[in-house]
Parts: C-alpha cells; sequence; structure tokens
C-alpha cells in the first residue's frame, strides 16, 4: 500500500517532492541510524580516552553476541518467507534448545567441570546435535498443530494460534526449570580470554559461537541455494501455487522449512546456554523479539538479510547495554524495529513484500 | 447453533432487547444478594473491568480487523494517569479538586475520579493515535508486531520511570520522577464521585456499581457504533481495505479514530482498575496481559460484543476464581508439584489454541465473521483443485 503510487508523477511537481524525501529517508534512513550512533560514540570515545578500544570491544562482542541472534533470526525469515506469517513461537523453541541442550550435558551426558577438555567438547557436540533435532521437530509439531488447520484462513487466526502457542511453551518451561533463572555449568570458562588484539578482549564464548555460527550459517547458505529442497523451499516461497503445479509437494517443503528453522534455533539454545551461563523460560520471548527486529532489519524472507541483522542488532544491544544502561536496552531495539517499519519495512537487503510497504 | 437461529426466527423481534434488558436489570441488582464485600463481588468488580477493556481492544481487533497487540499499553497510561492524579506521589504538590472528607488533608494531586477517568479517556486517545500513525501504511502481523514493540516501550518506561525525572520547565511537574517503577505507587486514593463520599475497599456495591455503570456505557457505545456509518467503515477495511479505499473509506482517518476509542476505553478501564487495585506497578504491564485480553475477545468470538462480553466475565472468573481456588489442587492429585495459577497463561495460550481451530467465530459469533471464516478455510484447496482442472 505504498500512497506514492497514486500520485501523478508528471503532472504534480509539487506532490512530488515530499515524496523524493521520503524515498531518500527510505533509502538511507536506516543506514544512518545505524551508523550515525557508532560515530558518536567513536569521536566521544576519541575525545575522553584518545583510542576506540571500549568502541571495538563493544562492537566485537556485538558480533559475536549477534550470531546467536541471527541464527534465531535464520528460523524467522525462512518462515517468513514461505507462508508468510511470523513464528511468534520460534523464540520459545530457542528458549527450549537452551533447555534441552543443558539438561542433557549436565544431567544424561553427565559431564560436569571436573569433566576432561575432550569430554566436554564431545559433550557439547552431542547435546548440540540433540538439541538442533529436538528444536527442529517441536517446530515441525508448532506447523502441525497451529498452523496447517489454518492453512487459507484469514490472516489473523494462524496469528493468534502463534502467540497461543507461544505461551504454551512458555510454560512448558516453566513447569520444566521453574520460573526464575537457572545457572548452568560454566563449561567452557566462558569470560576466559584467549587473546587480546588491538585492545580488543577474545573470549572463549566468542570462539564458541562463531564456532558454531559460522559453519551452520554457511551450511545452510549453501543448502538453500544448492540444493534440491533449497530450491524447492525458494520456489515455494515465491508462489505456492505455481510452485505445486510444478510438482513440487509443498506441504513437504514447509515441513522442512519448519524443521531447518527449528535446527538453528536449537544450535542458537546450546550456544546461548554456555555462553551466558544462565537460563530461564523468559529468554525465549526477549531473544526471539531481537531476532525478529533482526530479521525485519535485514529484510524478512531474506536469509543473508536475518544473518546480517543479526549481527547488527547483537552491536545495538551491546553498545545500549554499555552506554546507555542494560535496562534501556528493550526500548533502544524496538524503537529501532517500528522506525525501520515506517521507513523502510522491506529492511536492508529484503525486497518489498506483498504485506508490507 | 443452528438451533439457535431457528429460536430467533419464531421469536418476536423484540426479544433479544427483553433478554438484554433483563441481564442488565439482573446485573444492577446482584449486589442484594451479596454481603457487603466478598471474593464473588471482588471478583464481579474485576470482571465489569475487564469487559470494558475488553470492549475496547474489540473495537480494534475486531471491528476494524487491527491486530493490537501491545494493548497493556493504554492499561498502563490509564492506571498511571489515576496514579499521577490521585495520589500521594507528587508530594511537593497541594491540588484537590473536588474531593472531600480525608482527601483534603493529604499532600500530592487529588482529583475527583471522574476528572481523572476523563483525563484517562483523552490522553490514551491521543496515545492510541500516536501508536497508530506508523502503522498505517501496514498490514496484518507488521501491525501486530508494531503495536507489540510500542506495548514494551511503554512498560520499560514504566519500569524505569523513577529514574526519569520531568524537565524542569515543564509547570508544576518539573523535578518530580515520571512513576515509580516496580515499586508502584500506592496507595491510591479510594475512588470519589461528584456528590459521593470516597469509597472504601470494605463496601464494594459502589464500587461494583460504578464498574457496571461504565461497562454500560462502553458497551452502549460499542452497540452504536458498530451500525454506524464509522463501524460499517471498519468492518469494511477489515474484510477488503484496498475495496474499502476505492469505495471511498478515508483510511487514515478510519484507522486512527478507531484506535483511539479503543485505547480510551482501555484507559477508562485501566483508570479504574488503577484505584480499585489500589497500585499503579511497572510489574502490571506486561506482553501477557495484552494477550489475556484477546484471549477474552477470542473466546467470546471477535467483533461479536456480546460475545466479548461473555468472554471476558468467563476468563475473569477462570483467571480468578477457578484456577486459584477451584482446580488449584488438581496437579497435586496427579503427583504434579505445579502451581496451576503459574501456569494461568499457558491455560490462555491454549484456549486461544483451541478456539482458532475448533471453533474460530468465538462462543457467540458475530454473523459476518462467521461467513468469513467458513469461507476462508480450505479455500486454497479448493482453488488449487480448480486450477488443476
Amino acid at each position: 500500500m505504498t500512497t506514492t503510487a497514486t500520485a501523478p508523477p508528471a503532472t504534480a511537481p509539487a506532490v512530488r517532492r515530499p515524496w523524493i524525501v521520503r524515498e531518500a529517508i527510505g533509502r538511507f534512513g536506516l543506514i544512518f541510524l545505524l551508523v550515525a550512533p557508532i560515530v558518536v560514540f567513536a569521536i566521544l570515545d576519541l575525545q575522553s580516552e584518545g583510542n576506540l578500544t571500549r568502541l571495538s570491544n563493544n562492537l566485537f562482542s556485538g558480533v559475536s553476541n549477534g550470531t546467536i541472534i541471527a541464527l534465531i533470526a535464520v528460523g524467522y525469515t525462512l518462515v517468513y518467507g514461505i507462508i508468510e506469517l511470523i513464528n511468534l513461537p520460534h523464540g520459545e523453541v530457542f528458549m527450549l534448545g537452551s533447555f534441552t541442550s543443558s539438561q542433557f550435558l549436565t544431567a544424561v551426558l553427565g559431564i560436569g567441570l571436573a569433566t576432561s577438555a575432550l569430554g566436554i567438547a564431545g559433550g557439547i557436540f552431542i547435546s548440540l546435535v540433540v538439541a538442533m533435532l529436538v528444536c527442529g521437530t517441536i517446530n515441525v509439531l508448532i506447523e502441525k498443530v497451529a498452523y496447517r488447520p489454518l492453512r487459507g484462513a484469514p490472516k489473523l487466526a494462524p496469528l493468534i494460534t502463534a502467540v497461543g502457542m507461544a505461551f504454551i511453551m512458555q510454560n512448558v518451561g516453566i513447569l520444566w526449570l521453574g520460573g526464575s533463572p537457572v545457572s548452568v555449568p560454566d563449561l567452557i570458562h566462558a569470560q576466559q580470554t584467549v587473546v587480546t588484539v588491538f585492545g580488543i578482549q577474545v573470549h572463549r564464548s566468542d570462539l564458541l559461537a562463531f564456532g558454531v555460527t559460522i559453519p551452520l550459517a554457511l551450511g545452510m547458505t549453501a543448502f538453500i541455494s544448492r540444493s534440491r529442497l533449497g530450491k524447492a523451499m525458494r520456489a515455494t516461497a515465491q508462489d505456492p501455487h505455481g510452485a505445486r503445479l510444478m510438482g513440487i509437494n509443498v506441504d513437504t517443503t514447509i515441513t522442512a522449512t519448519f524443521f531447518l528453522g527449528g535446527l538453528m534455533a536449537g544450535a542458537a539454545g546450546l550456544v546461548y546456554a554456555l555462553y551466558e551461563t544462565t537460563i530461564w523460560y523468559f529468554q525465549g520471548f526477549e531473544g526471539g523479539l531481537l531476532a525478529f527486529t533482526a530479521a525485519v532489519i535485514g529484510g524478512i524472507g531474506n536469509l543473508r538479510g536475518a544473518l546480517l541483522g543479526g549481527l547488527i542488532i547483537g552491536c545495538v544491544q551491546q553498545t545500549s547495554d554499555n552506554r546507555i544502561g542494560p535496562e534501556w536496552t528493550p526500548a533502544i531495539v524496538f524503537a529501532y524495529l517500528i522506525l525501520i517499519m515506517i521507513f523502510r519495512p522491506q529492511g536492508l537487503l529484503g525486497e518489498q513484500t506483498r504485506e508490507a510497504g | 447453533m443452528k438451533t439457535i437461529g431457528r429460536l430467533r426466527g419464531r421469536l418476536p423481534a423484540w426479544s433479544p432487547r427483553a433478554v438484554a434488558g433483563l441481564v442488565i436489570v439482573a446485573a444492577i441488582l446482584l449486589p442484594f444478594t451479596q454481603p457487603e464485600a466478598n471474593s464473588f463481588m471482588n471478583n464481579c468488580v474485576l470482571a465489569l473491568a475487564y469487559v470494558v477493556m475488553a470492549l475496547g481492544l474489540n473495537t480494534v481487533v475486531g471491528f476494524a480487523g487491527l491486530l493490537d497487540l501491545g494493548y497493556v499499553a493504554f492499561f498502563a497510561i490509564g492506571a498511571y494517569t489515576t496514579g499521577w492524579f490521585s495520589s500521594g506521589f507528587y508530594t511537593n504538590l497541594h491540588i484537590h479538586i473536588g474531593v472531600s472528607g480525608y482527601l483534603t488533608a493529604l499532600p500530592g494531586i487529588h482529583l475527583n475520579w471522574l476528572l481523572v477517568v476523563i483525563a484517562a479517556a483523552i490522553i490514551c486517545a491521543i496515545a492510541g493515535i500516536v501508536i497508530g500513525l506508523p502503522t498505517l501504511r501496514l498490514r496484518g502481523d507488521y501491525i501486530a508486531v508494531v503495536t507489540l514493540a510500542f506495548g514494551e516501550i511503554i512498560r520499560v518506561f514504566a519500569i524505569n520511570g523513577h529514574s526519569i525525572i520531568i524537565p524542569s520547565w515543564v509547570p508544576l511537574f518539573g523535578g518530580e520522577p515520571l512513576t515509580n517503577g516496580r515499586q508502584g505507587i500506592t496507595p491510591i486514593d479510594q475512588l470519589q464521585l461528584p456528590g459521593l463520599k470516597p469509597f472504601d475497599q470494605l463496601h464494594l456495591r459502589p464500587w461494583y456499581w460504578t464498574a457496571l455503570g461504565l461497562a454500560l456505557l462502553v458497551l452502549f457505545a460499542s452497540l452504536r457504533l458498530r451500525d454506524s456509518r464509522l463501524g460499517r467503515a471498519w468492518v469494511a477495511i477489515r474484510e477488503d481495505e484496498v475495496a474499502a479505499v476505492s469505495t471511498g473509506v478515508p483510511l487514515v482517518r478510519t484507522k486512527l479514530s478507531s484506535y483511539a476509542i479503543g485505547a480510551a476505553m482501555g484507559g477508562m478501564s485501566g483508570a479504574f482498575l488503577g484505584a480499585f487495585l489500589n497500585t499503579v506497578n511497572a510489574e502490571q504491564f506486561t506482553f501477557s496481559f495484552s494477550i489475556y485480553i484477546l484471549a477474552m475477545i477470542i473466546l467470546g468470538g471477535l467483533g461479536s460484543i456480546w460475545g466479548v462480553v461473555l468472554g471476558a466475565i468467563a476468563l475473569t472468573f477462570l483467571n480468578y476464581y477457578l484456577i486459584p481456588d477451584v482446580f488449584n489442587s488438581l496437579p497435586s492429585t496427579f503427583g504434579l508439584g505445579v502451581n496451576l495459577t503459574d501456569l494461568s497463561y499457558g491455560i490462555f495460550g491454549f484456549i486461544l489454541v483451541l478456539m482458532m481451530i475448533l471453533r474460530p467465530e468465538g462462543l457467540l459469533p458475530e454473523r459476518r465473521h462467521q461467513e468469513e471464516l467458513a469461507e476462508g478455510i480450505g479455500e486454497t484447496e479448493a482453488a488449487l483443485v480448480e486450477e488443476r482442472r
């Protein structure tokens, strides 16, 4: 619904002027909004300390934190791309991923701080696989229970079941580990510094985040662009009816999309549990909204956009935590979300969708 | 449903009105069957306040089809209006308008509640327009996310409000904090209406009648709005925005008026709840509250006024009576060590999913919405079959 399309461009130059301004804001406003705080903080840092160590530390931990958000955002963006629905319980799937992996590590495998390094690494790998499979399955079940019966119903209906599923899963989390934060053994000594480059401290947790996320993201991008199923997913996202007529099994493709999204959320859950070393049922809601904002910033429906958006939101979050105070971070992230929705609903890399813009 | 339809055909035309009238008279007389204050009366007052809240959300979601997931914002703003203008929160100020008795001796701002509720309605209507403006170009789930984000921003401001100092150039309030954060503004003045003494918590009948009056006012407004030109315009943009615009429905004005009216209703209810619960606390304004109200209107039937009233009453009693008092021991009889009250939002979520799948039109459906839902499901499959042929 653009009002610009109705304005006759040739005959009414007076009407066109604000349109150009709006177009400029749409094109460069978001980039400006993202770059401006960095420039301001850089100048302030140079004035007060004479170097950029603090800012680069902010940005580095932002990027490493952002990898987790990016993994969750992938799930939102894939599902949105294919059925144009915000899969709100996706954040809760991520939360259950944290719960599954941490409980599997400690209770089932019995790994503690005393276990040898090799045992810990193997345990983490096994619980990564377990958490990914569990979350993938949960995500598929969500689709089966809450969305499939409502396919073709008005848009409001699946969105309401999405909200309902999110609440049910939050309560599963409460039933499982209670309503307050639970600590996870610090198996990887998350805060231990490995190296310091130009004043940037690289912690072990950062290495874990990159080590898990980068292969997954690369694998995911390759899968979507190369594999047969990935091509089917992209075709279905473009035109479900057309895809079905071309012999693609749309139902299987949708199931596969949810499964892939769940896999990523499960991996994010494991990394989060070991990175933050505390988990609780509400992390899904918070992380989910951050990841959704990331997906929107990158351009919802666009895989690379979601990864980029995740890193950006990570930087915004860390910088705001460090400079303005963590209690204000949600408001700042949501303010970004609203501004993007107003001026550039298609995001940084996305194209105009049918719903927004 | 069919039997009701058949009944409707046989009964005289005035019978629905007669039933409505009887229900209203029964509601007015209800307190006389109860002692001055008991938990049942307490729940009734809450139920009526939630009826007002749910009818407000129904104006936005049910009539105009704009899924607002940040409705808690208006509860918050309405409640804070009560907190600011009828409590001792601003101790340095001494403003007393239309209050009597012990209230005149207290420091702070103390306004007659009638002024407070009008102020709450106006402030919330403006806030509704502000929140509605960015969503004008958006549709569907994008509106849901923007409103959700606004609701969360308001909550962050409420939580951190004790560290926000109003700038000194603002007359009267300069140098004062915005809210009292998680501690909450408490106590709030007992409600006082013009010509009456302040109410007290031991006599719930005046509270009940005030809430009932508010509910009837909002109910009447909803009924009249639904059949008005504006109401039909709302339904038109809900059904098909492009078609509505091309037939001359002013989109901006129609959408914004739905946000404003819905918000004003939520604000009035918030102003009442702030006084009734005797605290305005940032912890009250969570996202789950929006879902609680949404569950009410889904349960009753989106867009159906009497359905929404029923849904609000049903869920209030589920939340305040059935879950904590009746069924709370149920998990322990099955050997589960959980508290059912912790799971109340899970139960609401379950209701949402179940209703949408089994009976998407709600308990007392609105006729037009029912038809739309019936034709919607399975549409794509049928269309695909058509295409294949």
